[in-house]
């Protein structure tokens, strides 16, 4: 199975999916399940920035912008439109996708900080627009009135047992694509690019084109994030585009690990777990995420994930000299 | 969203508060239609009456001056260490606490201003010595990680140990006089005084950069911190210093703000973001592209309230999006 990365991940995210849709089977728990269908959209979003951030080097702070695209494209398509569930849902991405393009054919020739910011005025401006445009979105009060959840063969999304098996469904699928897209060909660019641009350039890698193609990616599949965060919270709302949701994707992304393709579900899942349980003892859930994020970031000075590897490597490495 | 951060979506963003004086009632256009996000008559209207331009002038320029007092630290920081301090806004706010207190205990605004400017000037060293300077060198995202755990941290603590409500500070009584009226518009003497302190900021910063030795040592550590390290200077005392300045102009803007903007836990969290806007804009690095740029931004924040009352952040964003895209290095900056 070595020589067959692809087979190995393919054999790995259906063993993962097999365990998650398996569970409701042996023990219900509501709590359980809203976590797994709020951590499948998370972890879309975070692992679609780390593509850019972790992938290709690009520091995108306005990632949130293709979360809340998403999210407002498929619940207005429900809304005004007949079309069914998945119909909406691909069409959603598809909006999305283009929306990232156009941005992304915007800013990706822009050095790393400007870069940075850039995306993150974007993300401010799609903010504004969705607060003061308000007979279309609703403004600040978000898309309400709830999204029909329309039955597609025979698949009822307002029962919480089938929401969660769509959103883990959906959300492995995506996982298994953008595994595929950072271990293509295209993925070693982005690497090489991440590593060396001058190389990359230099080897006939046109910079802004892969740039162009990674960020456009990543923005289709944070829309897709997106799209399942709509679903559960039936409605969307301006905070999915606001700024602190583009931070909690890079939280997500630094305390799981940059340089590992699982971290960011990882992190995804430690950053809600620790808002739950923080929430429910104090209210002052900031200050204890705080002190862990200065803790782990100081004390690890990596993600979780990167650093259990550096781990094991180092005592490969000590048993090799040995 | 998920993690739905508890702070107060009622609030206004930014600095909008400023741009309508709270007392006295601004004239004519208190009438301006809210439902309409585009409103180019009310515009139009209001730059053929002295009046309405000598009072939107005003307010654009308190939150234009406010801005630079913040984008200056952050601009500065940036510039001699490389560091994005995403945690400027906290200063800000601990500024803005801590003056509240002193005044309390002291009774003298000029002392509460004093105590928030220096409270967060040695509130930067030890921010700078204790976990910046742990990160030197490392991934942009590592700074960002460990500015935005304390901006968490402090955000609460701000709440246990003031309350998570609103507090006022109320106008310094010196100040609670009428009004100034130039030309018809409403000036407040104490918007007046806080331009002209900022404005004397300004210049003292400017000149201080270009004619003193620190400011020569600064702005020699900003292009080549190696060369100064090895010609004999302590750049670790110069990096704390720098940080002190830094910290100690956003608490300054804070302790200046509180009188007219109410104080909030998270209140932090909006000037950051604006003062990031005005420093890219005016070029990373460069204090005079952060002072012409604050002042822009402080302009379409007061006139946008006329004419695009619900879209005067969309329109800051435009002109962001629109300066870098024609001088990606900001107006000052220099081409890396």
């Amino acid at each position: 199975m070595r020589e067959r990365p692809a087979l190995r991940d393919a054999l790995i995210a259906l063993a993962a999916l097999v365990v998650v849709l398996a569970i409701p089977f042996v023990h219900r728990s509501p709590a359980f399940e809203d976590f797994v269908i709020r951590v499948s959209a998370m972890a879309l979003f975070a692992t679609s920035l780390n593509l850019l951030v972790g992938t290709t080097g690009m520091v995108s702070f306005g990632h949130g912008m293709f979360y809340g695209f998403g999210a407002y494209a498929f619940g207005l398509l429900m809304q005004m439109t007949d079309l069914s569930l998945p119909v909406a849902a691909v069409l959603a991405v598809a909006m999305t996708t283009v929306a990232a393009l156009v941005v992304g054919a915007i800013c990706v020739r822009l050095g790393s900080d400007y870069f940075a910011f850039v995306t993150l005025a974007f993300q401010m401006l799609f903010y504004s627009v969705i607060i003061s445009w308000q007979s279309l979105t609703g403004g600040d009060q978000g898309l309400r009135g709830g999204i029909p959840r329309r039955e597609f063969f025979g698949f009822e999304l307002t029962s919480q047992l089938n929401l969660y098996q769509f959103c883990a469904v959906v959300a492995v699928l995506g996982l298994l694509a953008l595994r595929h897209i950072s271990e293509s060909r295209f993925g070693r660019t982005l690497r090489m690019i991440r590593d060396n641009e001058h190389r990359a350039a230099f080897l006939g890698v046109v910079l802004w084109r892969a740039r162009l193609g990674a960020f456009t990616l990543a923005g289709g599949f944070a829309g897709l994030g997106g799209v399942l965060a709509a679903l559960f919270v039936s409605g969307a709302y301006p905070e999915l585009a606001d700024w602190p949701n583009s931070g909690q994707a890079i939280f997500a992304v630094m305390l799981g690990g940059i340089g590992s393709f699982l971290g960011p579900t990882l992190g995804a899942m430690i950053l809600l777990a620790l808002n739950d349980a923080v929430t429910r003892v104090t209210e002052y859930h900031g200050l204890v995420l705080g002190l862990v994020i200065l803790v782990s970031a100081l004390g690890l000075r990596r993600g979780v994930l990167d650093y259990l590897r550096l781990i094991r490597s180092r005592r490969v490495s000590s048993r090799e000299v040995r | 969203m998920f993690l739905s951060p508890a702070r107060g979506r009622g609030q206004v963003r930014g600095l909008q508060a400023l741009c309508v004086p709270p007392h006295p009632p601004s004239p004519p256009l208190g009438e301006r239609r809210k439902n309409r996000s585009m409103d180019f008559e009310a515009l139009g209207a209001c730059f053929t009456t002295a009046a309405c331009v000598v009072t939107q002038t005003t307010s654009g320029l308190i939150v234009g001056m406010l801005l630079f007092l913040v984008a200056a630290g952050v601009t500065l920081i940036f510039g001699v260490l490389k560091v994005v301090n995403f945690a400027h806004g906290t200063f800000y706010m601990l500024g803005g606490y801590v003056a509240y207190s002193a005044l309390n205990v002291t009774g003298s605004y000029t002392l509460a201003v004093l105590a928030g400017a220096l409270a967060m000037a040695a509130f930067g060293v030890l921010f700078e010595r204790a976990l910046i300077s742990r990160v030197y060198g490392s991934n942009v995202l590592m700074q960002l990680l460990i500015c935005y755990a304390v901006v968490l941290i402090f955000d609460d603590l701000v709440k246990i140990v003031w309350g998570p409500e609103f507090h006022a500070m109320g106008m310094p009584p010196a100040f609670q006089v009428p009004p100034l009226f130039i030309a018809g518009g409403v000036v407040p003497p104490f918007y007046a005084v806080l331009i002209a302190i900022a404005a004397l900021i300004a210049i003292v910063l400017g000149l201080g950069l270009s004619r003193t030795r620190l400011g020569k040592t600064v702005r020699a550590a900003a292009i080549n911190p190696q060369m100064v390290s090895a010609l004999g200077v302590n750049t670790t005392l110069l990096f704390a210093i720098v940080f002190a300045i830094g910290g100690g102009l956003a608490g300054l803007a804070g302790a200046l703000a509180a009188p007219v903007r109410s104080l909030s836990p998270g209140m932090g969290f909006s000037i950051l973001i604006e003062s990031f806007i005005v420093t890219v804009i005016g070029g990373m690095g460069s204090i005079a592209g952060a002072l012409v740029s604050a002042l822009l931004i402080g302009m379409v924040r007061g006139f946008g309230t006329i004419g695009f009352p619900k879209f005067t952040d969309g329109l800051i964003y435009i002109v962001m999006i629109a300066i870098l895209l024609t001088r990606p290095q900001g107006l000052f900056g220099r081409r890396q």
